[in-house]
C-alpha cells in the first residue's frame, strides 16, 4: 500500500500544509455532496441522461486541479472530475444546470452532464472519445506558445481504459516531441465500465510507459490526499519550469457504477473491502481529525455548508428556462452565411 | 509567367502567413522539406516556427489544431494524402464540428486534403472524402476546381471561423496553370457555371470539371449546347444554381470522382428531383467512380473514374431521354 508519492525526476516532496489539505478536502466534500445529489435526482427520475460520477475519486482530481492556477492555465477533466472541475473554477450551479438541460447553463441543453466545459476559461469540453482530449490540451498549449505566453500548464485526466486508446498514444508522444508542460493524469481505479485491469493492459504499472515517450512518470495513492496533493505540486511545477510533459498515475478504486444505471456487481466483495480501496474522502476526513485540523463538530459544520450550497445550486438551476425548440437557431457554423437554409 | 494550381495553394499559405499572426501550418514532412507535394516550400524557411513538422500522427495532428483553434490561432493542417484523414476521423467530426454548436466558442481550422485519383497511386492514396465529411453538421468542405479557385477559396476559408476541409486535387497540382492569382473572388458557397448552354446541365466539381469541360467540347460538334457548373464548395451546396441551371437545360447529369453510394451527386439529384422536379424533362442522372477500391494500373485506374469520354456517353445517353 503506497502512502507517499513515489516521483522519479529528482528533489523531494512537497510538504502540504494543514491549510492545503483542508482545502482540498472541503472541494471533495462539496463534490460528494454534489455527486449523492445528481445521483438522488437520477433515482428520482429528474435528470434526463446518464449520470457518471466521481465517488472514490475526488482527492486524485481535487488535488490535480488545486495544483493548478485557474484563468490562467489548461485543465481538460473527463467524467469523474466533479472535484477537479469545482477546484479549478466551476460553479456548482454550472454542474446542476447542465446536468438539468438549463439553458442558462454552459452548454444551453445542446449538450449534457458531464460533457460541459467554458473553452474561454481553459476548460475544454470534453468529448466521448477516450484520448481524444489530450492533443486538444497540446494545442492549446501550442496557443499560448506561439503567443509567448510563459509558465502556463495544461493538464489532462483519463483512466486506466482510455490509456489503451491509440488517441493517448499518439497525444501523450506529440506532448513530449514539443516538449510542452503537459500533465496527463490516469486514475488507474482498477475497472473502465466492467472490464478489469487485467484485460486492459500488461504492464505492470502504467506510470513505467512514461519512460517511453520520454516523459516524466509519477505513482501515487490515489485514496490519500496529501500524497496526490505533493505529487501534483510536483509534477506541475516540473512541468512549468520546463521539464516537459508529465504522467501522474493514481491508484484507487472507482466507488460507483460506470454511471448510476450500474450496479457494479462485477467488483468483487474482496476487491472492495481491501485496506488500499479505502474511500479518500473518509480517509481525508481521519486525517483531519487525528491532526486536530478539524474537531467532529467543525467537520459537521462543512458538510452542512457544502449541502446548502448544493441545495441552493439545485432550487435556481431548477428554476431555470429549459430549452425551447421553437427559439433553437440549429445553426452548427459560426459562419452564419454558409448554412443551408430548410431545403432539405 | 504562369502558375500552377499547388503553387497557388503554397502562395495563399504563405499570404496567410504574411498577414495573420494567429496562421500556422501542421503536418507530416512539411517544414524544410516542403512537404510530400512540396505545397509548403520554403514556408518554414521564410516563417520560421510556424511551419511545424509533426509525428505520423493524424489523431494528434488534428486534436493539436482544434486545440490551437479553440485557443485563438488558425491553424492549417496538411494531411499529406486525403486517405489519411479516416485516422483524424473522430477528432473532425467529433471534436472540431460539434465545437461551435456545443460550446459557441468556434473552431477556425483549414484542413488541406491532397485529394483524388493520379495514375499509379492505387487505394491508399487517390480517395476522394468530400461526401463523408459533407454529412456531419458543422463542417464547410470546398472542393476548388481552377488556380484561381485554390488561391483564393484557401485565403477565405483561413478567415472562416469553422472547420473547413480543403479538398485539393492531386491530379491538378502540375497540370493547372494560370496567368497570374485571382484579384477578386467569388465568394464560398457559390457555385460558378463555367460554360452555359441550352440542352443540358452536367453539375460536377474538383477534376471532373475539366473532364466534364472536355466532354462539352465534344458534344458541341454534334452542336449540343452543355451548362457546366462548378460546385466550387460541395457544403453549402449551391442549390439555388443548379436549381436556375436545370431550369434552363430541363436535364441533369452529376459527375463525381467519389464513390457511387450516397455522395455529392447522389446529394445534388436529391435536391433537384426534390425542388426541381417540374424543371426535369428526362430522370437525372449520376455518373461516380466504380464501386471497387481504386486500382493502382492506369488501364484499370482510368476505367475506374469518370472521364472526358465516359461523360459525353451518359450526356448523349440523358439527351435521348
Amino acid at each position: 500500500m503506497m502512502h507517499t508519492a513515489t516521483i522519479t525526476g529528482g528533489a523531494a516532496t512537497p510538504t502540504i500544509t494543514s491549510e492545503r489539505f483542508i482545502e482540498g478536502f472541503r472541494w471533495m466534500l462539496l463534490s460528494r455532496t454534489v455527486e449523492d445529489k445528481i445521483s438522488a435526482l437520477y433515482t428520482a427520475g429528474k435528470i434526463v441522461g446518464g449520470v457518471y460520477l466521481g465517488r472514490g475519486q475526488e482527492a486524485f482530481s481535487a488535488a490535480l486541479a488545486m495544483a493548478l492556477r485557474p484563468g490562467r492555465d489548461i485543465f481538460a477533466p473527463l467524467i469523474r472530475d466533479q472535484a477537479g472541475r469545482m477546484a479549478f473554477g466551476e460553479p456548482v450551479i454550472d454542474t446542476l444546470r447542465t446536468y438539468l438541460g438549463s439553458v442558462l447553463g454552459p452548454m444551453r441543453g445542446r449538450d449534457g452532464n458531464i460533457h460541459r466545459g467554458m473553452p474561454s476559461n481553459g476548460v475544454p469540453a470534453m468529448i466521448s472519445h477516450l484520448g481524444s482530449t489530450i492533443s486538444v490540451v497540446c494545442g492549446m498549449l501550442m496557443a499560448r506558445r506561439f503567443r509567448g505566453e510563459q509558465g502556463i500548464v495544461g493538464a489532462a485526466t483519463i483512466g486506466d481504459g482510455g490509456t489503451s486508446t491509440g488517441a493517448c498514444h499518439e497525444a501523450l508522444n506529440l506532448a513530449a516531441v514539443e516538449k510542452l508542460p503537459l500533465i496527463l493524469a490516469v486514475a488507474n481505479n482498477q475497472f473502465a465500465y466492467s472490464t478489469p485491469v487485467s484485460r486492459q493492459f500488461a504492464c505492470e504499472n502504467l506510470a513505467d510507459r512514461a519512460c517511453g515517450y520520454g516523459m516524466e512518470g509519477h505513482t501515487v495513492d490515489g485514496t490519500d490526499l496529501a500524497a496526490c496533493l505533493a505529487v501534483f505540486e510536483k509534477a506541475v511545477s516540473r512541468a512549468r519550469s520546463g521539464s516537459g510533459p508529465q504522467l501522474v498515475v493514481g491508484k484507487l478504486l472507482r466507488l460507483c457504477g460506470h454511471g448510476e444505471h450500474d450496479d457494479a456487481s462485477y467488483v468483487p466483495a474482496e476487491v472492495r473491502t481491501r485496506p488500499e480501496n479505502r474511500d479518500c474522502l473518509h480517509a481525508a476526513r481521519q486525517t483531519m481529525l487525528e491532526n486536530g485540523w478539524a474537531t467532529p463538530r467543525e467537520l459537521e459544520t462543512m458538510e452542512a455548508e457544502a449541502y446548502e450550497t448544493v441545495q441552493d445550486a439545485v432550487s435556481r438551476a431548477q428554476r431555470d428556462p429549459v430549452p425551447d425548440a421553437s427559439r433553437e437557431t440549429w445553426a452548427a457554423l459560426a459562419s452564419h452565411w454558409l448554412i443551408e437554409g430548410g431545403k432539405q | 509567367m504562369s502558375i500552377t494550381y499547388l503553387e497557388a495553394i503554397r502562395e495563399a499559405q504563405a499570404k496567410a502567413l504574411r498577414e495573420d499572426p494567429a496562421v500556422f501550418i501542421y503536418g507530416q514532412d512539411i517544414a524544410k522539406f516542403g512537404g510530400a507535394f512540396k505545397a509548403t516550400k520554403n514556408l518554414a524557411r521564410d516563417f520560421p516556427g510556424r511551419v511545424l513538422d509533426s509525428p505520423i500522427s493524424e489523431d494528434a495532428m488534428m486534436g493539436m489544431a482544434i486545440g490551437a483553434a479553440i485557443d485563438g490561432m488558425r491553424p492549417i493542417v496538411e494531411m499529406q494524402f486525403a486517405d489519411f484523414s479516416s485516422l483524424a476521423f473522430n477528432q473532425i467530426i467529433n471534436q472540431a464540428a460539434t465545437h461551435f454548436w456545443r460550446t459557441g466558442v468556434p473552431c477556425p481550422l483549414v484542413v488541406r486534403l491532397p485529394s483524388g485519383g493520379t495514375a499509379g497511386s492505387g487505394p491508399f492514396h487517390s480517395q476522394s472524402v468530400e461526401a463523408i465529411y459533407s454529412h456531419y453538421p458543422g463542417l464547410v468542405i470546398l472542393t476548388p476546381a481552377t488556380v484561381g479557385d485554390a488561391y483564393s477559396m484557401l485565403l477565405e476559408a483561413i478567415t472562416l471561423n469553422d472547420p473547413v476541409l480543403f479538398c485539393e486535387h492531386k491530379f491538378l497540382y502540375y497540370h493547372l496553370k494560370a496567368d497570374r492569382l485571382p484579384e477578386d473572388r467569388l465568394p464560398i458557397g457559390k457555385a460558378r457555371i463555367v460554360r452555359s448552354g441550352l440542352h443540358a446541365t452536367v453539375v460536377t466539381y474538383s477534376a471532373m470539371l475539366h473532364e466534364s469541360l472536355r466532354a462539352a467540347v465534344e458534344l458541341q460538334k454534334d452542336g449540343y449546347e452543355i451548362e457546366v457548373v462548378d460546385l466550387r464548395s460541395v457544403k453549402p451546396l449551391d442549390t439555388d444554381t443548379v436549381l436556375a441551371s436545370v431550369a434552363r437545360t430541363g436535364r441533369l447529369l452529376a459527375v463525381g470522382e467519389a464513390f457511387p453510394w450516397g455522395g455529392v451527386t447522389a446529394e445534388v439529384v436529391a435536391r433537384v428531383a426534390s425542388e426541381g422536379f417540374h424543371l426535369l424533362d428526362a430522370p437525372p442522372r449520376r455518373l461516380n467512380s466504380k464501386d471497387t477500391p481504386i486500382p493502382y494500373h492506369p488501364n484499370l485506374w482510368s476505367v475506374h473514374r469518370p472521364t472526358a469520354a465516359s461523360i459525353e456517353s451518359a450526356i448523349r445517353e440523358l439527351l435521348k431521354q
